[in-house]
């Protein structure tokens, strides 16, 4: 609490004590200032709580006009789109998957061409591994990145390959979630919208605006954006250094809008040209939370009904909140215990900006760090775990954030249904066996994909050795990695080296199918919830609105991440964090 | 060409089209405004040394003499053409040694008991380019720069003050000092007194 005390008074510390010095922390420049931190996340709800409804209500018009800009038609008659075609959601899946397909072809080829393609600051073929992990990772909004940027890639893959992607992967997911809520609203149809015009939208009149507007606050705040890159400094200290450069504002902003989360730098946002200072850290989560906290007002008005937007929000906003304090408190609370709190943190977020950005990257899809977090104590590492592991839902990246909650809303709704005897209903539309299906396997998924990659991996000693740390922590580098790829996060225990053909192709595998498999079951879900009529609401409905349904909800998501993953949790951080 | 042809090909001309804005002229745009609004920031908050570049007041500079003050440990040895951070778990032994190796040196520097080393003298930064040290660790350095540079220790106490950047409305960050920005500051009262 008291840094001010002795930081501000030039007190030199206090002596170490106990048995092992360094295993002491002996003084308060890392430590947690929760009055700063709850101000801080005061600060952001009324940010967020002053946009959401404004940007939610854009949200809904946007993807809800049928006037199309200038700019937007010679796009779709260039690449050969009708934009009036209303398609089934076999065809808005197969449109989407193709697009995916070949943004992953495009980005494999744009990185091993690199050598003989312009602005490559003198960079050669990237690895082909390291190019296949890259690609899937940054066109599933992952970000998962197993190379150093600074040198691995120029200007060009970063500019014109993944901060594109940036945007696309975001409007991927943002044209999922519109899908399925078109497949609520609408009824006797199996037509869900144009998958083309919805990316398009979520591009161009969504994610690019914002980020014009964000990149500039961003270099106001010290974030570089220029061409440069090369020029070698004498320093003050007379030893010399080349300050480095590039296109890092416009890829900034949108690696955190876009909640993808992949560094132009290798140190991320830990890096000073990402993020100069604790301003720019409190704006960078506020751009990372901006979209998906708003996504739920752009729902309460597209199903005509504020109050299951506010329900949705409330969930979310709870958890969030919840989870930052407790990040707060594991950072705190272990500092002095065992662990040496400092290490990997910057001086100028201090621990309180630390524990705001930690915990915004894992309940979303982000990914960006301002810490390396495989440095974190035991409890802090694995809470950011468990934020990625409750699905990424509070509130989630960009679109699946959402769609995400929307599938646990209709376990929910079919869990209230048993309770009551009743069949189940979402906003008039039957949960039965069919819908169940698609629910159920949707939900085993990533913790399919989670575990078996875990499993596999630390069972192979070849392939456990990527992951020198001994005893538990070694495990949870291994637990986190695979975490991280299946719930398309990013984010990493740094100790793990994942560039190796094997743990390449086992982690992009995982970000394959961990992003497309849900994103089918979700369309099949939307089509079939369309093809239904929507039958009325009558008294002895679940209202899928109020406190009742919000505690069911979040007792869900608990409910099912805790079964799923407690027992890999205890062998990982939970093990480390009883050490001492 | 079949459906699924006809798809693919679609899905790679909306690729190229949205590459030209968003990878194009979107970057370009937010590079003329910064140039515009901005242009010290955009170019990397450059510091000068008599008037000449001299690296970035974001960026910790590598110091080996006595008359400088040090910025924290770095993984990378404040190279700035390779940011990472140690990537050490919280209960490695490696960790542990690098920590007392790390006081050890400090404490020969500064002449102080080991127990007195400040935090973030001792720990790799998540960057491994933080400027920023503690108010603590800057005032264990007083002596040794004040001492080595023959400025008095009033003076350097006054260029601490000068370059420490506060809590930002008191509650954005926490108290520091920005090495390089001090370490110029140094060498400006050193030729110009």
């Amino acid at each position: 609490m008291d840094y001010f005390g002795a930081g501000g008074t030039g007190a030199a510390g206090v002596p170490a004590r106990g048995p092992h010095p360094a295993r002491e922390v002996v003084n308060a420049a890392m430590e947690l200032n929760a009055f700063a931190l709850a101000t801080q996340i005061a600060v952001l709800i009324v940010a967020l709580g002053a946009l959401h409804q404004p940007l939610g209500k854009y949200l809904a018009a946007t993807f809800s006009s049928h006037k199309h800009l200038a700019v937007e038609r010679g796009l779709y008659r260039l690449s050969g789109v009708d934009p009036q075609a209303d398609q089934h959601w076999k065809v808005y899946l197969r449109s989407l998957l193709a697009f995916s397909v070949v943004s992953i072809v495009v980005l494999f080829l744009f990185q091993l061409l690199q050598g003989v393609l312009p602005f490559n600051q003198g960079l050669g073929s990237v690895d082909p591994w390291v190019a296949m992990n890259t690609a899937v990772s940054f066109v599933t909004n992952t970000n998962w990145q197993t190379y150093a940027p600074e040198t691995t890639l120029g200007f060009g893959v970063q500019m014109l390959g993944l901060a594109v992607q940036n945007f696309l992967s975001a409007a991927v997911g943002l044209a999922v979630v519109v899908a399925l809520i078109r497949g609520l609203v609408r009824a006797q149809t199996s037509n869900l919208g144009n998958f083309w015009v919805d990316l398009t939208r979520g591009a161009l009149r969504v994610l690019l605006p914002i980020s014009i507007i964000g990149a500039l606050v961003l270099i106001i705040t010290g974030v570089v954006q220029n061409w440069g890159g090369t020029d070698i400094h004498t320093l003050v200290t007379g030893a010399q250094q080349t300050v480095p450069g590039g296109p890092v504002a416009s890829q900034e902003v949108i690696k955190l809008l876009g909640t993808n989360g992949g560094g132009y730098f290798n140190a991320n946002s830990a890096h000073p040209f990402e993020n100069p200072n604790a301003l720019s850290n409190l704006f960078e989560v506020f751009l990372i939370l901006l979209i998906p906290f708003s996504l739920p007002a752009m729902y309460g008005r597209m199903v005509g009904d504020k109050r299951q937007g506010y329900t949705l929000l409330s969930v979310m906003a709870a958890f969030w909140i919840i989870s930052t304090a407790l990040m707060g408190w594991a950072l705190a609370a272990f500092a002095g215990t065992g662990t040496s709190l400092g290490e990997g943190l910057e001086q100028r977020f201090g621990a309180n900006g630390t524990a705001l950005f930690a915990t915004a990257t894992t309940l979303t899809s982000t990914g960006a760090v301002n810490a390396a977090h495989d440095s974190l104590p035991p409890l802090a590492g694995g809470l950011a775990m468990v934020n990625m592991m409750l699905g990424e839902i509070a509130p989630g990246g960009v679109g699946s954030g959402l769609y995400g909650l929307l599938v646990l809303s209709v376990v929910a709704v079919f869990i209230g249904g048993l309770m009551v005897g009743r069949t189940p209903e979402m906003l008039g539309k039957k949960v039965g066996a069919a819908q169940m299906k698609l629910v159920a396997i949707y939900i085993l998924v990533t913790p399919t994909l989670v575990l078996l990659g875990t499993a596999i991996t630390v069972s192979i000693p070849a392939l456990a050795a990527a992951a020198p740390a001994e005893g538990p922590h070694g495990f949870s580098e291994v637990l986190y990695a695979f975490t991280s790829a299946a719930n398309n996060n990013g984010s990493a225990f740094g100790g793990i080296t994942s560039s190796g053909p094997a743990l390449a192709t086992m982690l992009a595998l995982a970000m394959f199918f961990g992003r497309f498999l849900p994103i089918a079951l979700v369309l099949a879900l939307a089509g079939s919830f369309a093809k239904q009529r929507k039958i009325p609401n009558t008294a002895g409905t679940l209202a899928t609105h109020g406190p009742l349904f919000a505690v069911l909800l979040g007792a869900v998501v608990l409910i099912l991440t805790a079964l799923t993953y407690f027992p890999a949790l205890a062998l990982g951080p939970a093990a480390e964090g009883l050490l001492k | 060409m079949n459906a699924y042809g006809r798809q693919l090909f679609t899905a790679l001309r909306f690729l190229l089209c949205t590459t030209v804005v968003l990878g194009l002229l979107y970057p370009a745009l937010v590079f003329g405004l910064g140039q515009l609004i901005a242009p010290a920031q955009a170019n990397g908050s450059i510091v000068s040394v008599d008037g000449k570049a001299a690296g970035s007041s974001l960026l910790a500079q590598p110091v080996t003499g006595e008359e400088f003050f040090y910025p924290r440990p770095s993984a990378v040895a404040w190279d700035a053409g390779s940011s990472s951070a140690s990537n050490l778990g919280p209960n490695q032994p490696a960790l542990m040694e690098a920590i007392e190796t790390n006081r050890a040196e400090v404490a020969a520097r500064e002449k102080v008991t080991p127990g007195t080393i400040p935090l973030d003298a001792l720990t790799a930064s998540g960057s491994g380019l933080d400027p920023q040290i503690s108010v603590a660790y800057a005032q264990l350095q007083r002596p040794r720069v004040a001492r080595a540079t023959g400025l008095g220790e009033s003076t350097v106490s006054e260029l601490i003050r000068a370059n420490t950047n506060n809590a930002l409305l008191g509650f954005l960050g926490q108290p520091s000092v920005n090495t390089t920005t001090l370490n110029a500051a140094l060498l400006q009262a050193r030729t110009n007194p």
